[in-house]
């Protein structure tokens, strides 16, 4: 089982929605679609789900071409990041609806229904109208919908985005386990790089209408092909800073801060990118470069410390362990971790990352 | 945690309470004060007690308008409101169509009622009216002024004419607002367009709807202009409905008492139908 895109390209008047893409998806797979809004992901999945039509290219199927084939006949199932539920059926009968127009036995729907509905927490509210649940529950029993059918492709377009924090967090622990063990293709649109991390399987970085790469969702982290890529796959955002390489001499081109590197590349100026985790206000390990900074903003974020701060004319951001706060202009000394630093040359390819 | 207790607060609700009473309150009590008593003129009045209550509630002239009103309210929604609907799903949703269409729609909306019914007055007159007129010359003996059947469809077919459009109005803003992913989830299942509008789309549209059927209920239950202009109550009291045979008593007939009377009777038969008719409708939507 396998999707395959092929020169698959969309237009809406003279804006061009998705660029060419080529893509293919193995099944028994999840595939995270991390972008920012408006990159394309919605429309990439309505184009995979036959929802919508490419302007150009194609989308293959098991081997078989289903470029246009209506959206009922390819056995897809689709959660949105709004709770889509027949307002009228109770929790029981929504699940059910999928199953009911393809002819399910009665017999078997209560047996799969209930299945899925244990799987999902939802076997205490099968009575329930979905106005009477909450949006947590709401979205459990799209999730259940989607679920229940046994479908070859499943999306997901951002579910958990309209859920407050404490059930985000709760239902984005048992998202791995749903799609465990099912012989489909599930893809999965996020804007959040934590979420695709949490999630594991394969994460293709989106950026205006164009997939800047795929992969193995550790690898499209730690190996970004590009600066755009390493960009979308890092949140808070990543630093970026403009540095010299002579032998194994580097030195920022602001400040003159010099560290040694074993990468193995030619001399020169080239930009480098370091993920806030790994600028903190402890040292850590011995690889640790020192940098002053003047604290612009202080924040704390779940257990973790943000601080941006400035050094020469540049803005950083960096993210420490533990909860603590630093007074506005105050100045201090950060930790860096020179073997994270990700390089890129003057095009903003990855010429080696630590 | 305690709490002070300061009943000056009740000051800012005076203006209010004067507003509602000079606009409101003090109106009706005058109706009030008719209704209970008996009047000659020079403000002499005379206690009647429920007299004209009773007097209305056994009149069989006031029962007989009753139930042409009824007759023609629910003959309005009948047509008015699955017209409307049926509007609202095929008209345009985007592009240079809709804002066409929208104004169309609300053209008769914004005509004076008498006007409306001087307009349709004169269409539908058997000799020169472009209506009455066509109708006689396709064979139909059509005569509004003299014959009850016809001046009931006349009267219909302006009410659905100049009303329509407000259910089609409200019916639109209530299907524009179910999010797209409603029906690509429908698409999805494979559900059918019959099932589609069943299950997703008057579901969505209920709360719409009720305010719809609810205005409808209460402007057609209080029609008076329209007919008046267009048929006078006749021919006959054929279409004489409520508002009509009121003012045929209380400025005709000078019957203050009973037309009191009659105009309370009226408002709280309003005011019962659209309370129950609510009830019912929002019955299950306060738990979300």
């Amino acid at each position: 089982m396998s999707l395959e895109l092929k020169n698959v390209e969309k237009k809406v008047g003279l804006d061009t929605h998705i660029y060419r893409t080529n893509l293919k998806l193995q099944k028994n797979t999840i595939n995270i679609l991390l972008g920012s809004t408006l990159a394309g992901k919605t429309t990439l999945m309505q184009i995979m789900a036959g929802l919508d039509k490419p302007t150009s290219g194609e989308i293959w199927f098991n081997n078989e071409n289903v470029t246009g084939m209506k959206v009922q006949k390819r056995n897809v199932s689709m959660v949105y990041q709004q709770f889509i539920n027949y307002p009228n059926f109770t929790v029981y009968d929504n699940i059910a609806s999928p199953l009911k127009i393809t002819g399910v036995s009665s017999d078997e729907t209560k047996l799969r229904v209930g299945k899925v509905a244990e799987l999902l927490k939802l076997s205490g509210m099968l009575n329930k109208k979905p106005n009477e649940l909450s949006g947590g529950q709401q979205q459990r029993t799209a999730l259940a919908r989607a679920l229940v059918k046994d479908s070859d492709l499943i999306l997901l377009d951002e579910p958990l985005a309209n859920l407050d924090f404490k059930l985000r967090e709760e239902l984005r622990e048992e998202l791995p386990k749903l799609f465990e063990n099912r012989d489909c293709i599930v893809v999965y649109a996020t804007t959040e790089p934590s979420e695709a991390l949490l999630l594991g399987g394969n994460t293709a970085t989106l950026q205006e209408g164009k997939i800047i790469q795929y992969g193995k969702t550790l690898d499209t982290y730690n190996k970004p092909n590009s600066l755009v890529s390493a960009q979308v796959f890092s949140d808070p955002p990543m630093n970026i800073a403009k540095i010299k390489k002579s032998g194994d001499q580097c030195s920022f081109l602001q400040n003159n801060i010099q560290w040694k590197t074993k990468i193995n590349i030619k001399d020169g100026e080239y930009k480098v990118g370091i993920r806030p985790h790994n600028i903190t206000t402890y040292k850590e390990g011995n690889n640790t470069l020192e940098i002053k900074g003047k604290v612009l903003i202080s924040e704390i974020s779940g257990s973790e410390s943000l601080i941006h701060f400035t050094n020469g004319n540049l803005n950083w951001v960096s993210l420490s362990n533990g909860v603590f706060q630093k007074n506005v202009g105050d100045e201090m000394n950060l930790y860096m971790n020179t073997d994270e630093f990700v390089y890129f040359d003057q095009n903003e390819r990855l010429v080696s990352n630590g | 945690m305690n709490k002070t207790v300061n009943q000056k607060a009740w000051f800012f609700v005076i203006p209010v309470f004067v507003l509602v009473a000079f606009n409101a309150i003090i109106p009706l009590m005058t109706v009030v004060n008719y209704a209970f008593q008996e009047t000659f003129g020079n403000n002499v009045f005379m206690w009647e007690g429920t007299r004209w209550f009773k007097q209305i509630m056994l009149s069989e002239r006031f029962h007989a308008s009753l139930g042409r009103q009824f007759l023609f309210t629910f003959i309005i929604l009948f047509i008015q409101i699955p017209l409307g609907i049926a509007i609202a799903l095929t008209m345009p949703k985007e592009g240079i169509g809709v804002p066409v269409c929208l104004v169309l729609m609300s053209m008769p909306l914004l005509i004076p009622w008498n006007v409306v019914g001087a307009m349709w007055n004169i269409f539908a007159l058997p000799d020169i009216g472009f209506l009455g007129h066509s109708l006689n010359a396709l064979g139909f003996d059509y005569n509004f002024t003299q014959q009850i059947g016809d001046a009931w469809f006349t009267t219909i077919l302006m009410d659905v004419w100049h009303w329509t459009s407000l259910v089609v109005l409200l019916s639109y803003a209530g299907l524009r607002s179910i999010q797209p992913a409603y029906y690509q989830a429908a698409e999805i299942d494979g559900a059918s367009r019959w099932a589609v509008f069943t299950k997703i789309e008057l579901p969505k549209m209920k709360k719409v709807l009720t305010i719809a059927i609810l205005l409808r209920f209460m402007d057609s239950f209080m029609i008076y202009t329209e007919p008046f202009v267009l048929t006078g109550g006749g021919p006959g009291n054929a279409t004489a409905f409520l508002s009509i045979d009121l003012v045929k008593m209380a400025l005709g007939q000078f019957d203050l008492g009973p037309a009191a009377a009659m105009s309370l009777i009226y408002f709280f038969i309003v005011l019962l139908v659209c309370w129950v008719f609510y009830t019912l409708m929002m019955r299950n939507e306060e738990k979300s």
